[in-house]
């Protein structure tokens, strides 16, 4: 349970500090919401609704229009991902190579379903599109590790190595 | 502007080269079918319901975007378009719960008239619409699972009156409109303006009712049920049964509320003067002192609540005088309930408004100087009509009957307070006279009336030069207030309303969009109402109302005494 | 910033050296070992190995011996970490980062070669030395992959030294605009996004509008699910690009250009910013390009995960800050598009081509591919083919020839099925068309289409309803919501393809499918909607009797549909051992020892465990 933080530890002040300062680059941008978001989701590693509230007060928007685009790109989330963020590839080439079976795997293992976290906070699974390895079809992605070639059975030796 | 020659069905016309297919289409006396286009609002080609055939384009075009130009050949009425357009309407109500008994839309939806007029069959796929009611705010109910996602309640609230409660998240089949975070309406920055329920096509935002509770007052022996009505309400609620545009149904309405069993038949106009007197002794006052100018009138409880959200810095220029239903309430638990020997907690005051901020002004808690609140329930036009059906009342064949006297005295000035300009010719009416002392008789002030935007004068009262102007709809305010805040203007005296055109249009009133398609000018004839009934009535000074003279004489001393900003003043706060 | 004669003076003095990438031979000895830093690669370690060869270098004291480059893609991703050393052109394959130490040994200090590092030609068997002895590379035409595997593209003067920017030299200081849109016209290319639209058509729609500001855009938003080929092109050539959107801008009267792309492209996005940094630094992009008033300028936006942002208006709806929803056309992005003005939009493969058609002239580029589809097209094969990779072919190049002769065919003696071109817009196509000449029209004709240029191979396993069914999950979860055909005929579209994929197919529900997908195709707003049922069309045109077993015998001919299938033990080579009772998980299977054992299909959840456990493959699936 220790690495799941309450929001108000990660929201800390020098954070939301550079969040100013990033909204403060872009004021005169074109456009610049999505850049500020991904900038925003970088920094907090998700999107809360204070981050989302500065933003759509310091760029001019709605928060009803900064929700609107926040969850209309997958990218973005409201949530905090896991320590160890898996993403399997279900891109076509992984697909028909098997992938479906590896995430069946691992949302068996883990007790979760892509797009959910661990409830210590270690793990998310996410199923993504292509991300354009497939030359090693199918691909499991954790952080930035990727392994390639994989088969339902690799499934939980790997796992073994973040637990 | 140029012309262009197009054919539509085989019939050529010239048409201006700025229309769209859909409008040029209507030349042609063809009506083609539209789910999400809002004249001037939304056209967006997302609901794939107006669906025609352009010669050389792939696949079918959506009419209400698609522009003419020289040499266009449409079809509109192929078997093929008649298909396509019926399956997509089968797909859309695949997604919509058909609970249309029960819907406060039943026989008023647009999409079970598309359904009719298209000969949709048996339910032809299942659908996914989960129950998603949102009944938190005071106003506005929102069932997501009767919403077509044509999106007109988001180009209202973004576009128009730039306020952006809601909006589309998520995609593909889990868009839906929503407040920020999922949130309720009630805990967004909706300012309750309803104008997106007035749009909406369907059951998916609905006026949030208190029928049920006014017929619990009314059949309560122990309350005394006392109701008013707003001046927009008289210039509407005949449509609701069919009678003649652009005249007041003043009598019919009176007569009707007496027979619904309300103990006293009462006019917020008669507060409407009380707000003038009070509004104008501020402005004169505030005129003399140069602080806090310009006045800016707070009557409109959208439009306050949308400067408590983003005009902070100008709460102090808004006008601490309550709205005339609020300061009518408050009159009628102290000064009435005194003179009539009647227990204020037996009163109960219903407010028949075309608005359905007006709910939440009601719920407001600093709007009870009496101890109890100035109003106890609103209910909007749209629901007076409903509880006049209910009742069995047939409304068209009323005789006209009177106000009860002598509460129910009012001026005509009163009367325009519900259309834009109102206001500020019904306060320049008074000041006027009261800082010239003496009679004016040229009254009626063009330059703040018609359907401009912004409308501005600059006039000349007791050798002063005054500079007004007169803004509706919350997209316009808020590029004034911009203006005011940045100092780049400098009037003295500015009327905002949150709807366009004023309370006559507010999101209370009777549907327009149907009456708005056929061609009728919905907002000039129930403005033409009510500048009719002004031009009839004695009295169309507010200062002229004996009965408000009275009142002051009797109760309140004068315009702005302590007594009186205890009872008729309020104040704000940032949001 | 940089003179013209400055730049010229690099591009000879950086020829010297990097020359002998494309077979010149040169009088240095010093070796350029090219190890591959695309995506592929990376994630099988190539950073490591490029670390561990400098490191070694510096330890041994080879400086003056050898040198590593970090390069784009070499296509082959299959057998990959690759690594060429030239001038020999040795190709190693599947390089491991513990190789090497053997590699500076062997290669580079003694002259050998490794060759348990070669890579083996599939149809002949023999080792491969150089990449051209490996049937992979014999029918490919690197035109856009020009410098993909040759340049350092992180080094704008290995860029420079095989003509970088000359193009736009050319243009600017020889050339009208409308010179530059008639060499594209004539050239014939069509966009390599998807639907071909000729490009010099749109160049000339753009520059005909009278506007005070014009965009150029990039699409680098590559979505479709298993292609790579944009991503390949900016990870190994990236100022190819910015040349060319500099090309556009003049052609059209743009000074600033925007490149969209997807975030899930972090080395990409990283080549890009050097690039555009170091275009800049030198002046060829900027203001006064070469000594002229003509002044270009690039951004990155980046995608954030939405299929439909590949679509023009949605791309462009994207940059302004919004939901990527597509608007209706027209008007037309080249009348109204960015921010409201005109606007051309161009894929990172139609970009790449640019220069080149600029420099060599548009006969040599329409000399190559075919009539109607001119030059090259580069394809991501993947799937169920031994050779999964990049590859580059001139148009009109048959799918048997990318299956067989580049792709080295199916694995594991399986037999092909189909190949499916253009991802969730594209449909399959089966072995009775595997002559057809791949080009923009014969793709169409038979049902697909070339889109961005994802090829999947599918073998016999591959159930095509199930294909059919992922290609329609796609749409439904990257629909963007906006119109209902797309928005809820694609879920029930979906819906009935589910059903059948269980066995719970009814009679008509081909008929109800097709009748779906014709009324989304007339009704949807974008091009993403209007083809959203092809997948579905298409197998259902070629595989009609796949859909019929699932729906009336309730039976998955490919084996792939999990309800459908039936674990059955052979009685005849059961031996009675009990392996298969002992690793069930659900005590499904019973037997006496040494006699055929039983499977209770009620019981059996089709785990697959006991087929993987027989010691006699006596348990079939059926």
């Amino acid at each position: 349970m220790a690495e799941k933080k309450c929001c108000c530890c990660e929201l800390n002040s020098e954070k939301l500090k550079r969040l100013d300062q990033i909204i403060e680059e872009h004021k005169t941008m074109e456009g610049a919401l999505i850049p500020v978001l991904h900038e925003a989701q970088e920094l907090f590693g998700y999107l809360p609704e204070q981050v989302q509230q500065k933003i759509a007060t310091g760029l001019g928007c709605s928060l009803a229009e900064v929700f609107g685009v926040a969850t209309f790109y997958s990218r973005f989330t409201l949530e905090p991902k896991g320590k160890y963020n898996i993403q399997v590839c279900l891109g076509t080439a992984c697909y028909v190579k098997g992938a479906d079976k590896v995430l069946e795997k691992l949302e068996q293992l883990l007790g979760i379903k892509a797009g959910q976290t661990t409830e210590d906070g270690k793990f998310s699974i996410q199923d993504t599109r292509c991300v354009g390895a497939c030359g090693l079809a199918p691909v499991m992605v954790i952080n930035d590790e990727v392994y390639g070639k994989m088969t339902p059975d690799m499934v939980e030796g790997i796992l073994a190595k973040y637990n | 502007m140029g012309k262009v020659n197009i054919t539509i069905d085989g019939v050529n016309i010239e048409a201006e080269d700025n229309l769209t297919v859909l409008e040029a289409a209507k030349q042609a006396n063809i009506d083609i079918p539209t789910l999400c286009y809002l004249k001037k609002i939304n056209k967006i080609g997302a609901c794939r319901i107006c669906l025609v055939e352009v010669k050389g384009a792939r696949g079918l075009q959506a009419a209400c975007s698609y522009p003419v130009s020289e040499g266009l050949v449409v079809r509109t009425n192929t078997k093929e378009i008649m298909d396509a357009r019926r399956s997509t309407l089968e797909l859309i109500l695949s997604n919509h719960k058909k609970n249309c008994l029960s819907c406060s839309r039943n026989t008023d939806c647009e999409l079970q008239a598309l359904a009719d007029r298209m000969g949709v069959g048996d339910v032809v796929y299942e659908g996914t619409a989960e129950d998603e009611i949102d009944d938190l705010s005071t106003s506005i109910v929102r069932d997501n699972s009767k919403c077509v996602l044509c999106r007109r309640c988001v180009a209202v609230c973004k576009n128009v009156q730039t306020v952006g409660a809601i909006d589309v998240a998520y995609r593909g089949m889990n868009s839906k409109i929503t407040p920020a975070f999922n949130k309720s309406l009630g805990e967004s920055n909706c300012i309750n303006c309803g104008q997106c329920v007035a749009v909406c096509p369907v059951g998916a935002l609905t006026i949030k009712y208190n029928i049920d509770r006014v017929w619990d007052a009314i059949n309560n022996e122990e309350m005394h049920v006392v109701v008013q009505t707003a001046p927009a309400v008289r210039a509407a609620l005949g449509e609701e049964f069919g009678l003649p545009m652009g005249e007041a149904v003043t009598g019919k309405m009176v007569a009707a509320l007496r027979r619904m069993g309300f103990d006293k038949v009462f006019d917020t106009n008669t507060g409407a003067d009380f707000t003038i007197m009070e509004e104008g002794t501020e402005f004169i006052e505030r005129l003399k002192s140069g602080k806090n100018l310009p006045l800016i009138t707070s009557c409109s409880p959208g439009w306050v609540k949308f400067a408590e959200h983003n005009f902070p810095e100008l709460i102090p220029n808004l006008s601490s005088a309550k709205s005339p239903m609020s300061m009518y309430g408050a009159l009628l638990k102290s000064y009435y309930a005194k003179k009539n020997n009647i227990d204020p907690s037996k009163i109960f005051v219903v407010a028949v408004m075309p608005c359905t901020a007006k709910k939440f002004e009601c719920e407001r808690p600093e709007l009870s100087a009496t101890g109890y609140p100035d109003i106890d329930a609103v209910i909007t036009t749209v629901e007076l009509a409903k509880m006049i059906k209910q009742s069995g009342i047939m409304f068209e064949n009323l005789e006209d009957e009177m106000f009860d006297e002598p509460f129910g005295e009012a001026s005509g000035a009163a009367t325009i307070f519900g259309t834009s300009g109102g206001v500020m010719e019904a306060a320049i009416r008074t000041v006027t006279e009261v800082l010239e002392n003496k009679s004016i008789d040229k009254i009626e002030y063009e330059e703040v009336r018609g359907n401009e935007t912004i409308k501005e004068a600059e006039l000349s009262i007791a050798g002063q030069k005054v500079k007004i102007a007169v803004v509706s709809g919350l997209g316009n305010a808020r590029k004034l207030m911009e203006l005011v805040r940045d100092g780049k203007v400098d009037y003295q005296f500015i009327e905002v309303m949150a709807c366009p055109g004023g309370c006559i249009m507010g999101g209370g009133q009777p549907r327009k969009i149907v009456k708005e398609k056929a061609g009728i000018d919905v907002r000039g004839e129930r403005r033409k109402a009510l500048y009719n009934e002004d031009k009839r009535l004695p009295h169309r000074k507010s200062h002229q109302n004996p009965y408000v003279k009275q009142v002051y004489e009797e109760y309140l001393e004068k315009p702005g005494s302590e007594k009186a900003h205890h009872l008729l003043h309020t104040h704000y706060t940032e949001r | 910033m940089k003179t013209i004669k400055e730049l010229d003076e690099i591009r000879k003095s950086v020829y010297e050296k990097v020359k002998t990438r494309v077979g010149v031979e040169s009088k240095t000895e010093k070796k350029s070992i090219l190890v591959c830093g695309g995506t592929g690669c990376t994630s099988s370690k190539s950073p490591k190995i490029v670390e561990e060869l400098e490191k070694g270098i510096r330890e041994r004291h080879l400086e003056d011996k050898a040198e590593v480059i970090k390069t784009g893609c070499f296509g082959l991703c299959a057998k990959g970490p690759i690594m060429i050393i030239y001038p020999r052109e040795t190709f190693y394959t599947m390089v491991k980062p513990e190789d090497v130490e053997e590699i500076l040994t062997e290669d580079i200090e003694k002259g050998n070669v490794v060759e348990r590092l070669l890579a083996k030609d599939i149809e002949t068997e023999t080792l491969a030395h150089t990449l051209h002895e490996l049937g992979f590379y014999k029918k490919q035409h690197r035109l856009a992959l020009r410098n993909c595997g040759r340049i350092n593209p992180e080094n704008i003067d290995e860029y420079l030294a095989f003509d970088g920017y000359k193009a736009l030299e050319k243009v600017l200081l020889e050339m009208t605009p409308s010179e530059v849109i008639d060499t594209v016209l004539k050239s014939g290319i069509r966009g390599r996004g998807g639907a071909g639209f000729p490009t010099g058509r749109k160049w000339a729609f753009a520059a005909n509008v009278e506007a005070d500001q014009k965009y150029v855009c990039c699409n680098a938003d590559e979505g479709d699910p298993g292609a790579f080929m944009d991503r390949s092109v900016l990870e190994g050539d990236p100022h190819s690009v910015l040349e060319a959107m500099a090309i556009a801008g003049y052609a059209i009267g743009s000074n600033q250009g925007y490149i969209y792309v997807r975030a899930e492209y972090p080395i990409a996005v990283n080549r890009l910013k050097i690039a555009i940094a170091q275009a800049k630094e030198y002046g060829v992009l900027g203001s006064n390009i070469f000594g002229t008033d003509f002044e270009f300028n690039i951004d990155i936006r980046l995608g954030a995960g939405a299929f439909v942002c590949g679509e023009e208006t949605a791309l462009m709806t994207s940059i302004e800050g919004k939901r990527g929803e597509p608007r209706t056309r027209p008007p037309f992005p080249a009348v109204k598009g960015l921010f409201g003005k005109p606007t051309i939009l161009n894929n990172v493969e139609t970009l790449a081509n640019i220069p080149e058609i600029i420099l060599k002239g548009a006969e040599w580029f329409s000399s190559i591919g075919t009539e109607k589809s001119t030059g090259t097209k580069v394809f991501a094969v993947g799937g169920k083919i031994n050779n999964t990779g990049l590859v580059e072919v001139p148009m009109g190049i048959t799918l048997r020839e990318i299956v067989y002769d580049i792709g080295g065919g199916i694995p594991n003696g399986k037999a092909f099925k189909a190949a499916q071109t253009g991802g969730p817009s594209g449909g399959c196509i089966p072995a009775s068309h595997l002559d057809t000449p791949i080009d923009y029209d014969s793709l169409m004709q038979i049902g697909s289409m070339m889109g961005s240029g994802g090829l999947i191979v599918m073998d016999e396993d591959n159930c095509m309803v199930d294909i059919a069914k992922f290609f329609l999950e796609f749409t439904i979860s990257e629909s963007c919501g906006k119109c209902p055909p797309c928005r809820i005929g694609t879920k029930k579209m979906y819906d009935i393809l589910d059903r059948i994929t269980k066995g719970l197919g009814e009679e008509g529900d081909i008929e109800k499918l097709e009748e779906l997908a014709q009324n989304i195709k007339k009704s949807a707003l974008c091009g993403l909607g209007q083809t959203a049922p092809n997948p579905v069309l298409s197998t259902i045109k070629y595989f009609r009797e796949e859909y019929e077993a699932h729906i009336k015998e309730k039976r998955c001919p490919a084996g792939a549909c999990k309800n459908l299938v039936q674990y059955k033990i052979n009685e005849e080579k059961c031996k009675g051992c009990s392996m298969c009772a002992r690793n069930c998980p659900v005590s499904a299977i019973s037997g006496e020892v040494k006699s055929p054992f039983k499977i209770d299909p009620q019981k059996c959840i089709k785990c697959g465990l006991c087929m993987q456990k027989c010691p006699f493959k006596a348990i079939e699936k059926k």
